[in-house]
């Protein structure tokens, strides 16, 4: 049972919602403010992107000053997370790998996402020949060797960033377009599809409005889980030398490193992993809460 | 001769000066294929040479066992699937022939309720924003002023209030949806309404209530309607005149009335002997029909019914029988009527 002051909120809040016409967007963003374990993510990555993208004004130490004498130490109050073999300072290297895998997850995510929704859903939405022509693409490059793939774009083309969002931007949206348009499938076969095309509604309207809203959900989650899987893929095209190169860091290749020397230097692996997995975390939070945000079924108030 | 031979298969004697609907004709056949680049193998034969009018203001039922084609029926009329054959004339326009600006100008002139109360609001949308919609897409309303009154006047005129217009779909129970829906069907001020089965997905007191509704608002706005059901009680109740439908075929059209008291094709027969009587004393005899619905890819030859019915002859079986005018306004496909 609420209190009775409990109750006035809920009345007053109800009063509010008859008065105000409010959009998906402005619905969401109420929701996502009551879910504070989102709002925690959201937070703690916009943080993290500022720390990493500003972090040459901060005025800590380069990432690739080097200070041989000193090698590997443990956190210590001048250098907050330790120093690496080379007397690297960690938490400037964090930071500035922060910035590549960040870029490198955000950016491949959004190509992928990109291309994959729109492929999808005309693929599911036109349907009949087209559609399996367009999916039957999807496979045969499903097929090709992702490694393979990338070794090749390398050696045709320079070894760039550019490049690398590219090539992994273009693998990771075959799985967005196959979810989509399997989606898309089953969605255009509802009523209030046909309804708004029995009112007169242009295609084009039927899927921004009536389509890819419905798809919101998946494409969210499905772009949480993206995000994590495209740095580790960084991580082993650095590994394998087609990634970021030292003196240049990413978390991928920072983890390596302290996997490397885990023994005798434990916090080489454990500041870096322990970024990597808190930005996962916070990711996936924030995708979970921003998709119980976009459904307005989800929310039991 | 067969049935889409068959022009304009009036209803009662009473005349009205222009026919809101004429279709002619119609059939509705979708491939059977197999494998990406493979020929069509065949046909599924949903609707296959129906002709019949509806005249303005006026409610035609459309009974039938599942999978007879009676929603395909419907689908065609508003064009959300594209007719084989034959012609759909509404009001002065073939809309078979229409694309882009003519069909949406003709798009307003009828409007579909849908069966499922669930699927056919989008859930994403609030009931004013999915009102609004179709008002947006014919330019109804001037304003945001204008298009929020109209709505609220909307869904006063549908049984609901004000408040419900900022609510999302799910927080509505399956009569209110359904209110929803003939709202916005409402909302462009349609003449016909093809309404595909709307109660058979709510609770039986709920039905009735949709029912009263759908009768109130033809009165008040003289609308016709083609109500779709397999329900003969509900169609029995608000139909001027009902059609039977089995196998893409019109089996019998005559006033309601006369469908049920005194029907010629055994197929009707047996679907009013089908239906639950109150009197516990009633000697009615049922009349039950033996085996399955044949498949619609490959009819039986001569009357589609005779596999099943219970006083076909040798000439059923070769022989396929017209839509013929047995008396005035009633019109069975049988040859023995």
């Amino acid at each position: 049972m609420p209190e009775a002051p409990e109750l006035e909120k809920y009345a007053a809040h109800a009063m509010e919602d008859i008065e105000q016409g409010t959009s998906l967007w402005r619905d969401a963003w109420h929701r996502l403010q009551k879910n504070k374990l989102a709002l925690f993510g959201g937070g703690f990555i916009l943080l993290l992107a500022l720390a990493c993208f500003l972090s040459p004004f901060l005025g800590i130490q380069s990432y690739e000053e080097q200070n041989l004498t000193l090698g590997a130490t443990p956190p210590s109050a001048e250098h907050w997370l330790g120093t690496d073999l080379l007397g690297r300072d960690l938490m400037a290297r964090i930071l500035y790998g922060g910035r590549i895998s960040l870029s490198v997850g955000l950016a491949a995510t959004a190509v992928s996402l990109l291309i994959g929704v729109i492929y999808g859903t005309l693929a599911g939405f036109l349907g009949g020949k087209t559609d399996a022509l367009m999916m039957r693409f999807v496979d045969i490059l499903y097929a090709l060797p992702f490694t393979i793939l990338v070794i090749l774009l390398m050696v045709i083309f320079e070894r760039s960033l550019l490049l690398l969002f590219m090539a992994i931007g273009a693998v990771e949206w075959l799985t967005m377009a196959r979810i989509v348009r399997g989606q898309v499938l089953t969605l255009r076969r509802q009523e209030f599809i046909e309804a708004a095309e029995a009112l007169g509604l242009r295609k084009r309207r039927i899927v921004f409005r009536h389509l890819i809203p419905n798809v919101l959900g998946v494409i969210i989650v499905y772009a949480t889980l993206t995000v994590p899987s495209v740095m580790l893929l960084e991580a082993f095209l650095s590994f394998l030398g087609f990634g970021v190169q030292a003196p240049m860091s990413s978390w991928g290749t920072l983890i390596n490193d302290g996997a490397k020397a885990m023994e005798e230097y434990p916090w080489l692996l454990l500041f870096p992993a322990s970024f990597f997995s808190l930005t996962l975390f916070s990711l996936n939070f924030f995708g979970d809460g921003l998709r119980d945000a976009l459904d307005p079924r989800a929310s039991k108030d | 001769m067969s049935v889409e031979d068959v022009s304009n298969p009036q209803g009662t004697g009473l005349q009205q000066s222009s026919t809101l609907l004429r279709v002619a004709g119609l059939k509705v056949h979708f491939p059977v294929k197999k494998g990406l680049f493979s020929a069509v193998k065949a046909h599924v034969k949903a609707v296959d040479g129906v002709s019949f009018t509806i005249e303005p203001g006026e409610t035609l039922g459309l009974v039938g066992e599942s999978g007879c084609g009676k929603s395909t029926l419907g689908r065609a009329i508003v064009k959300l699937v594209r007719p084989t054959a034959g012609t759909i004339q509404f009001e002065e326009n073939d809309v078979s022939l229409l694309a882009g600006g003519q069909m949406k100008a003709v798009r307003r002139g009828m409007q579909m309720i849908f069966q499922d109360p669930v699927n056919s609001l989008n859930p994403r949308m609030t009931v004013e924003e999915i009102i609004g919609e179709a008002l947006d897409i014919h330019r109804l309303a001037g304003s945001a002023q204008a298009r929020r009154n109209r709505v609220r006047e909307l869904l006063k005129a549908v049984g609901l209030n004000e408040a419900h217009a900022e609510r999302y779909p799910h927080e509505f129970s399956g009569g209110q949806r359904q209110r929803v829906g003939i709202a916005r069907a409402l909302a462009v001020e349609p003449k016909l309404i093809i309404c595909d089965e709307p109660v058979s997905a709510l609770d039986v007191s709920v039905q009735a209530q949709i029912i009263n509704l759908l009768q109130d608002l033809q009165r008040d706005r003289s609308l016709a309607y083609l109500f779709i059901a397999h329900d003969l009680a509900v169609v029995k109740h608000i139909s001027r005149r009902i059609m039977v439908m089995y196998l893409g075929k019109i089996v019998e059209l005559a006033p309601a009335q006369i469908v049920i008291e005194r029907p010629l094709h055994p197929y009707t027969q047996a679907l009013i002997s089908a239906v639950p009587e109150v009197d516990p004393e009633s000697k009615r005899q049922r009349i039950l029909l033996s085996g399955d619905v044949p498949s619609p890819i490959n009819p039986p030859s001569g009357c589609p019914f005779h596999p099943r019915c219970p006083v076909a002859e040798a000439r059923c079986k070769v022989e396929r029988p017209a839509l013929r005018e047995i008396s005035p306004g009633h019109w069975a496909a049988c040859h023995l009527a």
